[in-house]
């Protein structure tokens, strides 16, 4: 299993029965995926659309597609509506869940995920909203970049929002930031707790319950 | 009463340089793809757009921006359209970004008449700068303004000849809110429809916030 797959199952596992979920462009889109049997899950677009389908080729409708702007279809049960609305289900708590990717994680759970000054610019998007209103915040994220950690004691990039998230699961852990600050709560299939502290830019609390990742291979 | 349903021509021509313009779409979908075309064909110029985002260099209003058409643009996402990126660096377009959320609720402030916004988005951020902040039984917020704009130009499903407007699907978005906020409303409609053939329930966009209809392909 490559690690993008290892992120998106480990984060589906998260997603309840009835929730509603808007997962971020990239690596969070294949979440949908891997929904555990039995649960249904009701996906946002930000674009305005509960009840949207994966990615689609055929049967494209030009006036239907995703954030991204690649074709989707709306699945029995969905709704539309307009880009306020949209953005006052996200702000106004009725979004369970929002999964998005990650550039630098702070000691104190905080998102750095929109910019890189002088380097990549691509405006915010509906990223401030959705980390500041959804009710549970999941960063699915590499554990590094090009061997420089990506967990590090303060963001040196531009934060998406002061609002400490709730979960970050990467190709090598789930660690949860508290109050006490980022708690290893699990490993990846064969990675070992000296594996991720040394990938890790900051202190990491180690849980009492520590367990492997619940992924089958 | 007036004919609202006027040619692209004289449609566009109605729009001065340097005007200020509210353009539906999300990546060009539901956007006033021909009135976008239409603006670069009659050269309009020092243009101030109002969108979601600048779509990509060679779709909808994305155009305007490789075509040099545009002074300022107030958006949330320039990720996708490199030249708006590369102008924004060179300084040769002013770019005001603007959290996604915040920019549809200034928006709809601007159209139903509201002093502002209080959001919770961006506070602690670079979002924060030169923004008063209010705090409300002990949560802190952003006092965001309202946008208004010259024109609003939206895509719509459906239009009669009042002009009341439906939308489809995701080809809302941002539209219904800048029909409100724009003092001279543009549509630009798939479907022209005598007047009766939109059920009140239906109509999105009431007739009475539209000005001149366009029709989205050449009649």
């Amino acid at each position: 299993m490559d690690e993008k797959t290892l992120i998106a199952k480990r984060v589906a596992l998260e997603l309840m029965d009835g929730d509603l979920v808007n997962l971020g462009i990239g690596l969070p889109t294949l979440v949908a995926r891997y929904v555990p049997a039995g649960r249904h899950v009701f996906f946002q677009s930000e674009n305005g659309i509960v009840g949207m389908s994966g990615p689609i080729t055929g049967a494209e409708n030009h006036d239907l597609t995703d954030a991204g702007g690649s074709p989707i279809s709306a699945l029995p049960g969905a709704a539309s509506f307009d880009s306020a609305f949209s953005f006052g289900l996200i702000r106004g708590g009725h979004l369970d869940v929002t999964v998005l990717g990650g550039l630098q994680i702070d000691r104190e759970g905080r998102l750095a995920n929109w910019m890189v000054p002088g380097k990549m610019v691509p405006g915010m998007g509906g990223a401030m909203d959705l980390v500041t209103g959804a009710r549970r915040v999941i960063v699915a994220m590499q554990h590094s970049a090009k061997g420089e950690a990506k967990i590090v004691e303060r963001c040196a990039l531009p934060l998406t929002s002061v609002r400490r998230v709730d979960l970050v699961v990467t190709d090598l852990a789930v660690i949860e930031p508290t109050d006490a600050g980022l708690v290893l709560k699990e490993t990846a299939p064969g990675v070992t707790v000296e594996q991720v502290i040394a990938n890790t830019g900051c202190e990491l609390i180690i849980a009492p319950g520590l367990r492997s990742m619940p992924i089958e291979g | 009463m007036k004919n609202k349903l006027i040619s692209l021509e004289d449609a566009v021509a109605r729009i001065p340089d340097g005007a200020s313009l509210l353009i539906g779409g999300f990546m060009a979908v539901g956007g006033p793809n021909r009135l976008v075309d239409e603006l670069i064909r009659q050269g309009k110029h020092d243009l101030t757009i109002i969108a979601n985002d600048t779509a990509r260099p060679n779709n909808g209003l994305g155009k305007l921006v490789v075509e040099k058409l545009v002074r300022r643009v107030v958006t949330s996402h320039i990720g996708l359209n490199p030249e708006t990126q590369k102008q924004m660096i060179a300084g040769d377009i002013e770019v005001e970004l603007v959290p996604q959320g915040t920019l549809a609720e200034r928006i709809r402030a601007g159209g139903v008449g509201l002093g502002g916004v209080l959001t919770p988005t961006g506070v602690g951020t670079t979002v924060e700068e030169g923004k008063r902040k209010v705090e409300i039984d002990g949560v802190t917020y952003l006092l965001e303004m309202p946008i208004k704009a010259d024109f609003a130009l939206v895509a719509a499903k459906q239009a009669d000849l009042y002009g009341n407007l439906t939308y489809a699907l995701t080809a809302r978005n941002f539209n219904p809110l800048m029909a409100m906020a724009g003092a001279t409303v543009i549509a630009e409609a798939e479907d022209i429809l005598p007047v009766g053939c939109i059920p009140p329930d239906a109509v999105m966009t009431p007739s009475v916030l539209v000005d001149y209809i366009v029709a989205a392909t050449p009649r």
